[in-house]
């Protein structure tokens, strides 16, 4: 069942009907996808979710596509963990990880709305598509056009590290790298988007790409047992993550599918890349860009295109905004990979550490239901932790050797 | 060419007619699309229309007085 009424400008309320495009022509704000969602009154039922397979496709009547997903079809619906351990640590009652470190098949959140975007791209009848990207979603974007049979294009900056290059050019993609300063670069990325008619998932078809985010909220509200938590915890880069969880939610409420539990939204940016941040912190709605500096790549965006409603969203739920060092996000790192075995890249670090400081704080309280969203996985970022881990104590292959080393540690021989 | 942008004013240009100098300085029409102006900030979406070259350098003439032109996307590179 489709009941995708139209793109609506979220400024002036003009509405378009579905196409490739991104913004109002009238006052240049920008469009979402708009559903009629009373056609699904009595039919999207709990039970008709539970009986579809585990991906993010089982809440498909919510995600702007006709019919079946034809790219990404076995992306999403990734682990809800319950963290013990780090609740003990952090001296809160019932916290949970929303684990999208192991997001299918590149390893973040981009892979949700990368497989709407592409889906939608099909649809439309692009057969090249397109982002311009620093790292995850490069590499989505390649690795899911590479299974879809679609032609892409990554623009990156010309000096990104190799590592991150690898990343994407694996999967086959026609790699540019551009030379200049960050907003040049990103300039021309724009003026491409609008001169080739590709799909630019981010661009012109980013009003569908970013609904892809709202099944990690869908997916939270199953997975706590038909309800939504009290607080949720997001990193924030363009800020779209934060008000798509939250559009999620008040879908779910509508749709009759949860109780309306009040939850509230808090972002989390590092402090070399904090606009977001800072605006919720200064009580203002204006984002002031800046040029960002942070080990957290993955989040930064430092001329965000949504953050004047992220700011909205947070103001509105009643939540808040933090921002913490580069030091913060490693210890952060090591942290949740010690408490609860889950290795998160960078933009973990910044969410967790900036909830460590919310909790702290007051702003998180302690004895109410948390949800931390896990974006992206520590592998690809491992540059920033390289320093803080310990190294191999190195032994001969002597058995000796190793019993003085076990004994330092405490530990004797059970023969 | 038709060049649409997001202009972000910061304190020290808030209070300067520069849009006014920008179509005094060079042969582009231009067209206030939205604005947002307060005392230590000011957003504006702007079409800029004219010939490639002399919108492009318009739009480095904006930059050079310390206002942040960008795009109507913003920052599309992504992490």
């Amino acid at each position: 069942m489709n009941i995708v009424r139209a793109l609506k400008c979220r400024e002036c309320g003009q509405e378009y009907d579905i196409q490739p495009t991104h913004v109002c022509e009238f006052c240049f704000g920008p469009l979402e996808v708009v559903y009629d969602y009373e056609k699904l009154d009595g039919y999207f039922t709990r039970e008709l979710i539970e009986s579809r397979p585990q991906t993010m496709w089982r809440y498909k009547e919510l995600l702007p596509i006709n019919g079946e997903p034809t790219v990404g079809a076995q992306n999403g619906f990734t682990p809800l963990v319950r963290a013990r351990n780090l609740e003990k640590v952090l001296g809160v009652s019932e916290l949970y990880i929303k684990n999208d470190s192991v997001c299918y098949p590149t390893l973040s959140f981009k892979d949700r709305v990368v497989s709407v975007a592409l889906s939608k791209a099909v649809e439309f009848g692009f057969k090249t598509v397109a982002c311009a990207s620093t790292g995850n979603l490069a590499g989505s974007v390649a690795a899911n056009a590479a299974a879809a049979g679609l032609e892409s294009y990554v623009f990156i900056p010309h000096d990104l590290e190799q590592g991150k290059v690898l990343g994407a050019a694996i999967f086959g993609t026609r790699i540019i790298g551009i030379k200049g300063k960050y907003d040049d670069v990103n300039r021309l990325c724009s003026e491409v988007a609008g001169k080739y008619g590709w799909a630019f998932v981010n661009v012109n078809v980013r009003p569908f790409y970013a609904e892809g985010s709202k099944s990690l909220g869908y997916e939270v509200m199953e997975q706590m047992g038909w309800k939504a938590p009290k607080h949720v915890v997001v990193p924030m880069a363009s800020g779209s993550l934060c008000t798509k969880i939250h559009k999620s939610i008040k879908e779910f409420i509508q749709l009759g599918l949860i109780e309306d539990n009040g939850t509230a939204m808090y972002g989390a940016q590092a402090t070399g890349c904090s606009p977001i941040t800072k605006s919720v912190k200064d009580g203002t709605d204006l984002i002031h860009p800046v040029i960002a500096d942070t080990i957290a790549k993955s989040l930064a965006i430092g001329n965000p295109a949504d953050g004047y409603y992220a700011n909205r969203v947070i103001n509105e739920t009643g939540g808040w905004a933090e921002d913490v060092s580069d030091e913060e996000v490693v210890d952060a790192m090591k942290l949740l990979a010690e408490t609860e075995g889950i290795f998160a890249e960078t933009a973990g670090g910044v969410t967790l550490g900036c909830a460590k400081k919310l909790i702290e704080s007051g702003k998180l309280p302690r004895d109410e239901s948390i949800v931390l969203c896990i974006t992206g996985n520590g592998l690809k970022t491992q540059e920033a932790i390289v320093d803080a881990v310990n190294k191999p104590r190195i032994i001969d292959a002597s058995l000796k050797d190793f019993d003085a080393l076990a004994e330092a540690d405490g530990f004797e021989a059970a023969v | 060419m038709q060049l649409r942008v997001y202009l972000t004013f910061d304190e020290s240009t808030v209070r300067e007619p520069l849009i006014w100098k920008l179509a005094r300085e060079f042969d582009v029409v231009t067209n206030i699309r939205t604005a947002e102006v307060k005392d230590h900030m000011g957003l504006v979406g702007l079409e800029i229309d004219g010939e490639d070259a002399v919108v492009e350098a318009a739009t480095k003439w904006l930059a050079d007085q310390g206002v942040k032109v960008a795009p109507i996307e913003q920052d599309v590179i992504e992490g």
